[in-house]
């Protein structure tokens, strides 16, 4: 098993008939991934690689194709409006790819979200992949195999790095899910542990944060409490220097938190195994979990 | 992502200060001249009494910095027009020194003149966008003109936070909430609450991602006034606000930092003389820790995306290489759905065209990588590959310390 999407998701693309997310589509399409619309409006009626058809809105594709599932590669401009009209459509898992939408369209979503039943993955992510089931994003599928490792991380490529590193060393993944980087975000690292946790077949946990927030802290906080499983973590940025954009205010509200140290200091304390550098990140795990 | 992400683009007070005027926020009158000729005029547009000459840099500490020819104080009171005239002249064109802007300091091109007022008392308000609340939240204190992380460590429960649901709007109940956390009352609490709407709308309107008032005043004459202004508007929504665009001063950032966003790349000096090239953000910043972790020092943060191609890795090679400090390279590219061929290639053209004459240590995963890696090797120009990430840390590091 696995969490949030398998074979039998039903994708819709928005925003995939322009070029680079067409390119991640035919991808993820290549991949096995059942897409079963796209949507671009103005464009209803046209055909996406010869098969799959195109309509105006999300809520036509959920009518007549019973889209559950969207990817939003729709530029940043205009991507809040994308998630917006998903979660109309009652889509119930939106992953949005795009990278530089404004915060305070994000927050608008944060409230639309908050009061439906859909869930938003991202923005600013690579995507979700379950290994030989379904991938969904920017995320390249040679690197992964079906396994029981669940992988949850807020950068990209470091996801990528650590995926490489358990598929090199024999380990598969029950699903990868990058939640992305943004300060205002649909998933967080504690509601994807959730998921890893009650998933049956997700026997061990790399979760992979960098600094800034206290998404790490709270995350730590949850497995700490409730998840029996081994966990890996890793953090990204100890070296970095210490805020040099939110200013002083920004620094009120969260405090002390946000630090590599705090939050290494907080996964530690819940028993977590932190990987020293990014290249051992598949080793830590593997040295608190044994298949 | 963490570092880069927000980024944000500041303007400086005198035009922070208009857009405060246009969105009905009161503060006090003020003149902004570039040229000593300007000064009469200015001074005519200018209520009689005390005059504040400021220096306008993107820098706090402006009242306590120092110029580069030992001129005290980067914000000063006179008293007549000679006197404006005199602190005008030693300060525009000049360079201050204050604790934030390192060093070098920052040359003085603008002056704002501004009525004095005399204080009744001073008090700390701000809005931001807060990640943990997902939405913008008002920060209120009547600890003004401190620096505001001191009285959020010794005193948390001076500071009171108002979070405003941005799809509900500000509604009546927060501007309260804030206006008693302030200790108005009367006329002072009503001028609060229009500054309050006006400060909202403009920072929802404008794409703010902080507005702080620090000193917010009370006047003897029974005004409330924003006596200083820092205003910070967020990269991502700078397409719809060509206005405020155009208030940027390029002059105020690393000229480094401008060259990369013109390629779509992310760059930050840092101290250390081993630069790193690496595609995404928390890949880029992980390759900064575990140079550290191996003993060296990385000289920068620099993502070039997720595509990592020719020109983008050409420029970065350029930019890394104008920092004098720099004794070796660590290229890391994790190569995803992109061949490790075609990247490596991109590597070799670049390496040709910038002409790299320090130590190069390049290290290659993902897609194709064993013809990535064979095409380096056959590629003639001197760099040493590494399998993985640590032991390109390790090489680069044993290389630059010899």
């Amino acid at each position: 098993m696995s969490i949030l999407v398998n074979k039998e998701t039903r994708v819709v693309g928005q925003g995939i008939t322009g070029r680079a997310g067409s390119k991640h589509a035919l991808n993820n399409i290549a991949y096995g991934s059942n897409y079963v619309a796209a949507v671009t409006p103005g464009k209803g009626g046209q055909t996406f690689d010869d098969k799959l058809p195109v309509f105006n809105s999300v809520r036509e594709a959920v009518e007549k194709e019973g889209a559950n599932t969207s990817v939003v590669f729709v530029p940043p401009p205009f991507a809040a409006d994308g998630i917006l009209e998903a979660i109309d459509a009652g889509i119930e898992l939106i992953v949005c790819i795009t990278e530089g939408i404004p915060i305070k369209d994000m927050a608008m979503v944060r409230t639309a979200l908050d009061k439906s039943n859909s869930r938003l993955i991202g923005p600013n992510c690579p995507g979700v992949m379950t290994p030989g089931e379904c991938n969904i994003g920017i995320m390249p599928g040679y690197i992964a195999q079906p396994g029981k490792v669940g992988v949850v991380s807020r950068s990209g490529t470091l996801t990528y790095e650590a995926v490489y590193q358990l598929t090199v060393l024999g380990h598969g993944q029950s699903t990868c899910v990058g939640i992305g980087g943004d300060p205002i975000n649909g998933t967080s690292h504690t509601d994807v542990l959730k998921l890893f946790n009650e998933d049956p077949e997700t026997e061990a946990i790399i979760m992979i944060g960098e600094i800034g927030g206290d998404a790490e802290e709270t995350a730590a906080a949850y497995v700490k409490e409730y998840v029996n499983k081994p966990v890996a973590a890793f953090i990204a940025g100890t070296t970095a220097p210490p805020g040099r954009r939110m200013g002083h205010a920004g620094a009120i509200v969260s405090g002390n938190s946000g630090s590599a140290e705090t939050k290494i200091a907080a996964l530690k304390d819940a028993g977590i195994a932190v990987a020293p550098t990014p290249s051992d990140i598949a080793t830590t795990l593997l040295s608190v979990y044994q298949p | 992502m963490g570092i880069v992400n927000p980024c944000t683009m500041n303007i400086h007070e005198y035009q922070a200060k208009a857009l405060f005027r246009q969105f009905g926020v009161a503060t006090e009158t003020g003149v902004a001249i570039q040229d000593l000729a300007e000064i009469d005029q200015a001074i005519k547009n200018l209520p009689e009494g005390i005059v504040v000459v400021k220096s306008q840099i993107h820098a706090g500490g402006r009242g306590k910095g120092t110029f580069t020819d030992g001129y005290q104080g980067g914000v000063k009171l006179a008293k007549s027009s000679d006197e404006v005239k005199e602190i005008a002249s030693k300060m525009l064109g000049n360079t201050l020194v204050t604790k934030q802007t390192g060093a070098a300091g920052r040359e003085v091109k603008t002056l704002y003149l501004t009525e004095g007022c005399e204080i009744e008392k001073e008090y700390y308000l701000a809005i931001l966008m807060e990640r943990k609340f997902s939405a913008p939240v008002f920060i209120a204190s009547q600890e003004g003109g401190m620096d505001i992380e001191e009285v959020a460590e010794a005193t948390p429960e001076k500071i009171t936070q108002v979070v405003v649901d941005p799809a509900l709007g500000l509604q009546a109940y927060h501007k309260r909430l804030v206006g008693f956390a302030l200790g108005l009352e009367g006329h002072l609490f009503k001028q609060l609450m229009k500054m309050l709407d006006g400060l909202y709308n403009m920072f929802m309107e404008k794409d703010c991602s902080m507005v702080e008032i620090n000193p917010l005043v009370t006047t003897k004459n029974g005004q409330l006034l924003a006596l200083d202004a820092k205003v910070n508007f967020e990269d991502n929504a700078l397409f719809r606000h060509e206005d405020i665009l155009a208030l940027r001063d390029l002059g105020e950032e690393d000229p480094k930092e401008i060259e990369a966003s013109k390629y779509g790349l992310s760059y930050i000096a840092l101290d250390g003389n081993i630069a790193c090239l690496v595609n995404g953000a928390g890949l880029a910043m992980a390759t900064m820790d575990i140079i550290k972790h191996f003993g060296g020092e990385p000289a920068n943060f620099l993502d070039v995306g997720g595509g990592a191609n020719t020109e983008q890795v050409t420029e970065a090679f350029r930019i890394i290489l104008t920092d004098p400090k720099v004794e070796g390279i660590l290229v890391n590219i994790f190569g995803g759905i992109m061949s490790c061929k075609t990247i490596a290639e991109g590597i070799v053209e670049a390496a040709k065209q910038v002409e790299i004459k320090v130590p190069l240590v390049v290290r290659l995963e993902g897609n194709e990588v064993a013809e990535g890696k064979a095409y380096l090797e056959q590629s003639g120009i001197a760099l040493t590959p590494a399998d993985s990430l640590s032991d390109a840390a390790e090489k680069i590091v044993k290389i630059v310390q010899g």
